[in-house]
């Protein structure tokens, strides 16, 4: 089988974040930039299965120069080769011109199974992965818990989360794309053969012409939604905060939980 | 000419999903934003009885599209459904509720429509500028605040952002939605439901929760709040990353896709607070957060806090509790 893996960038959800200059995103500079969670529940999934069918994995991912260190870790973990939307001009954008975007460059190739994680940790348009199945023509879903493929390679059994502690097992025709779920495997860790490996694979770096757009097609220009500026939200009320000596915040809570709030 | 109002709900089992009438809520107040109408639609078969129960609310009508095609939901369906319906009567707005169904479908909708699309909408500003929504980002960390292009513009709004009991009442015709043929277009067979993990244990009975998030570090670090549940007489609990990591079984799971729970005291520690584990738990009457990040969004919501490593709070608490116990 080939396998795609779209990859996304995002801050490390430990670090600390601070509004930019100016309100609209937040500071980037100095940030930890990790692989977005469940997309690494993603490539995972397409390492296996390329494993199991003796297919590869090529991976993509749109953004900007940061973006190639993350790519050389999915190379480093097994992927044949990467493919980086590297243009500024992809920059800012919706889920509609991402996804236009990483439509474009999957149609260039012949894939049985597109992979996305379900949702970015940063965004949480949680949408990429549709919009891409819509440009394609394929069928999708969302939250997948489980993926199988069928003998001859046609069709796929596929776990789907729904609400409430309920799965919903389906079955898609291929190819397909499938939005993976964090939690369905044991990603694996890089290996130092895999490393040096990582660094002779190709990056092949693409801009909206080499995908017949144009440039007001993709990023904040091709996009439907404006993002105006991010905050810090209202807190509902006020909570009373202990900090310092682990010992005497302890006392003082369990004091407050006995006489204020009466539930101990 | 007014703009219209869609919201489209949400329903299983003959039953409207909670969310539908959050949806409802928000639909309304957006036409009087606007200064348009609201309507309801209903996708299935065999929905007459659904479509009465919406008929007693303030709306211009209830649309029903009932199709065989329709009679269990499929992305291919569902879009195929709205795109041709959206793109013949021209709503300006397509509100839904923000559940697990609706993210799988909208964001193909939002495609075939090329429309944009509002996800996990939690609040809506009108101004002179138009139309401001707010959505959280990074997790919940900041809220973002977002303006649209063109029309319709897709809104799903996050569950209790909007109130259900402030529905208005009134009576709506039920009308049917009539849909070019083909245009329902299912993608996939659904073979099964199938329970996760059992569900053997009931947190929602819980009087008093202990809550474990990924700021625990490892599954041999869990000790430490095992003895704090002890002594509290609580429920051990995690948020999504532990039971992934499955430092806990994942029937102990609050949140979106666990558990639904409102304990007179609820304890969450190293929990940042994502939106999708606050869905699960706002509703406690008393809750306490122990984290080392001053800036978590569960300090947000949180009466009680202790900034703190959990790993030297936790024992303390603990301690302090048995003292007053005994």
């Amino acid at each position: 089988m080939k396998i795609a893996v779209c990859v996304k960038q995002v801050p490390d959800s430990e670090a600390r974040l601070r509004v930019a200059a100016g309100g609209r995103w937040i500071e980037e500079e100095d940030l930890p930039f990790v692989i977005n969670e469940s997309d690494e529940y993603a490539l995972e999934e397409g390492l296996g299965l390329a494993e199991k069918s003796g297919g590869e994995v090529v991976v993509f991912s749109l953004g900007p120069a940061r973006v190639r260190e993350a790519l050389r870790k999915a190379l480093a973990l097994g992927a044949a080769r990467a493919v980086h939307l590297a243009d500024p001009a992809f920059e800012g954008g919706d889920a509609l011109a991402t996804g236009r975007a990483l439509g474009a460059a999957l149609a260039q190739e012949s894939f049985d199974l597109v992979l996305t994680g379900s949702q970015s940790d940063d965004l949480g348009y949680g949408s990429t992965g549709s919009v891409i199945a819509g440009h394609l023509g394929w069928p999708h879903a969302w939250l997948v818990m489980g993926v199988e493929i069928e003998e001859g390679g046609k069709h796929a059994k596929v776990t789907r989360e729904m609400e409430s502690g309920l799965n919903e097992v389906l079955r898609l025709e291929l190819p397909a794309v499938l939005e993976i779920q964090a939690g369905l495997n044991q990603p694996r860790y890089a290996s130092l053969k895999g490393i040096m490996q990582a660094k002779r694979k190709e990056i092949r770096e693409l801009a909206p012409g080499d995908l017949a757009l144009a440039a007001e097609q993709v990023g904040a220009a091709g996009s439907r939604l404006e993002l105006l500026e991010v905050s810090v939200p209202e807190a509902g009320h006020e909570a009373q905060i202990f900090e310092g000596d682990p010992v005497a915040a302890a006392a003082s809570l369990v004091e407050k939980l006995r006489k204020e709030a009466r539930v101990l | 000419m007014a703009t219209t109002v869609w919201i489209v709900l949400q329903h299983r089992d003959g039953k409207l999903h909670r969310m539908s009438r959050e949806a409802l809520c928000a639909g309304q107040r957006l036409a009087a934003a606007v200064g348009g109408t609201a309507e309801a639609v209903l996708l299935g078969s065999k929905v007459e009885g659904l479509a009465a129960e919406v008929g007693g609310t303030a709306l211009a009508r209830v649309l029903v599209a009932d199709d065989e095609g329709l009679a269990q939901y499929t992305p291919g369906g569902w879009v195929g459904a709205l795109a041709a319906a959206a793109g013949e009567r021209k709503p300006g707005y397509l509100v839904m509720p923000h559940t697990y169904q609706t993210v799988e479908y909208a964001g193909r909708l939002s495609q075939a429509l090329d429309a944009p699309w509002v996800a996990e909408a939690v609040g809506l500003e009108a101004g002179d500028g138009g139309l401001v929504w707010r959505r959280p980002v990074l997790a919940g960390k900041l809220q973002a605040r977002v303006r649209t292009r063109g029309q319709p513009v897709l809104v799903s709004v996050q569950s209790g952002a909007w109130p259900a009991d402030e529905v208005e009442s009134g009576q709506a015709p039920v009308e049917p939605l009539a849909l070019a043929a083909g245009a329902v277009a299912p993608d996939r067979e659904v073979l099964g439901v199938e329970q996760v993990a059992g569900e053997q244990v009931d947190l929602t009975q819980a009087q008093v929760i202990v809550a474990v998030g990924r700021g625990v570090g490892g599954p041999e670090k869990m000790e430490p709040l095992r003895e704090l549940a002890q002594a509290l007489g609580a429920e051990l609990a995690a948020s999504r990353p532990v039971i992934d990591n499955g430092w806990l079984p994942r029937d102990r799971q609050i949140g979106s896709s666990g558990q639904t729970v409102a304990p007179k005291l609820y304890l969450a520690a190293g929990i940042s607070g994502a939106i999708q584990h606050l869905v699960g738990m706002k509703g406690s009457q008393v809750v306490v957060a122990i984290n080392k990040d001053r800036e978590a969004p569960i300090f947000k919501i949180a009466h009680y806090g202790i900034v703190g490593d959990l790993h030297e709070v936790v024992p303390a608490l603990t301690a302090a509790v048995r003292e007053t116990a005994g």
